[in-house]
């Protein structure tokens, strides 16, 4: 008997000990709530996603949350212009750490073929993103790639505390 | 069509000197109306049947040669009549002042807007004349042909979008 990707050591009476920190990057990693930050089509590739064709479940990350408080998984899907930038800025502060980020499509991961005035050319320029799916859109297996993506990092990371952005927002460069 | 040229004709006689140039435009007629007799002539096209304002457009002409480099165009539609009626104002850059159609249709409330925010026309009359697509914050005016197109601006605060949180 055994908890996959975790080391244990077993006893004989029933009792399982493994470490605090493996313990929960197992848990955190198995139990990502996504915050669909949804603003054009990529975000209806994600309905995609979600729904049992795909089913973002089997990797323990449909439970779909509308509130950043209650969510760990920011989902940026669609194209960011500069006048949501603020309000994305201030979602991903409401989250609570630990807090990871995806950049779903093109146009979130470098504005894609927006290239004007009104479209941020990326939103690692605002926020850290962690794992970039191009595409548009991307395939929902590219989406479910990014998941397992992720989950390999939460694996390797290691005990963290809050991270900071070095870019302030609001200067251009 | 007939019932158009009527109006059309109704217009002439009302307005001497209003419209400037007749034109056609896949199907559609186009009449391009002197500035100070817009308002007039937008009140008694609403009067003749045009009950729907389906949009305001702006248009520059920089480099065209043309003689202003500004022009507004009104595109009315008549639900009764299944009539369509295109009117062209040519406006000044050094004065860009435009009776607003608020008073006419509502839909002209963020169809000027938009006209304003992209390129700067000064709709008088109008209740709210603020940005609607670009952020508070934005200079200039995004779809003038002199304004560098891929030149983004950043905006700090959510006061577009939520103007109760921005003093937390
Ligand atoms: S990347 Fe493509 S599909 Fe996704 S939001 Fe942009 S335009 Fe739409």
């Amino acid at each position: 008997m055994g908890v996959k990707g975790i080391p244990i050591s077993k006893h004989e009476s029933g009792v399982i000990t493994t470490r605090t920190d493996e313990l929960l990057r197992w848990g955190r990693k198995n139990s990502l709530w996504p915050l669909p930050f949804g603003t054009a089509c990529c975000a209806i590739e994600f309905m995609g996603v979600v729904s049992s064709p795909f089913d973002i479940s089997r990797f323990g990350a449909e439970l779909v949350r509308f509130s950043p408080r209650q969510s760990d998984l920011m989902i940026v899907a669609g194209t960011i212009n500069y006048k949501i930038g603020p309000v994305l800025k201030r979602i991903y502060d409401q989250m609570c750490e630990p807090k990871y980020v995806i950049s779903m499509g093109a146009c979130a991961c470098s504005g894609g073929f927006y290239d004007n005035y009104a479209a941020i050319q990326g939103i690692d320029q605002i926020i850290p993103v962690d794992v970039f799916i191009p595409g548009c859109p991307p395939r929902p297996d590219a989406i479910l790639n990014a998941l397992v993506k992720l989950q390999e990092k939460i694996d390797q990371e290691p005990q963290r505390g809050p991270r900071h952005i070095t870019r302030e927002h609001g200067k251009t460069e | 069509m007939e019932k158009l040229n009527n109006i059309i004709d109704k217009i002439k006689e009302k307005h001497v000197d209003a419209i400037e140039d007749t034109a056609d435009s896949f199907g559609d007629v186009v009449l391009t109306i002197a500035r100070k007799n817009i308002h007039d002539v937008l009140v008694d096209l609403k009067d003749a049947g045009f009950d729907l304002l389906l949009d305001i457009a702006g248009v520059d002409a920089l480099n065209l040669g043309r003689k202003e480099r500004f022009e507004v165009v009104y595109n009315l539609y008549s639900l009764s009549q299944d009539l369509r009626l295109r009117l062209r104002v040519n406006v000044p850059e050094d004065d860009m002042n435009l009776p607003s159609a608020t008073d006419l249709w509502e839909s002209a409330n963020w169809a000027e807007r938009e006209a304003y925010d992209m390129f700067g026309f000064n709709f008088e009359g109008h209740p709210n004349l603020a940005r609607i697509l670009c952020h508070r914050e934005f200079v200039g005016h995004a779809l003038r042909k002199d304004y560098p197109v891929m030149k983004g601006q950043w905006a700090t605060g959510t006061a577009d979008l939520r103007p109760d949180l921005e003093n937390e």
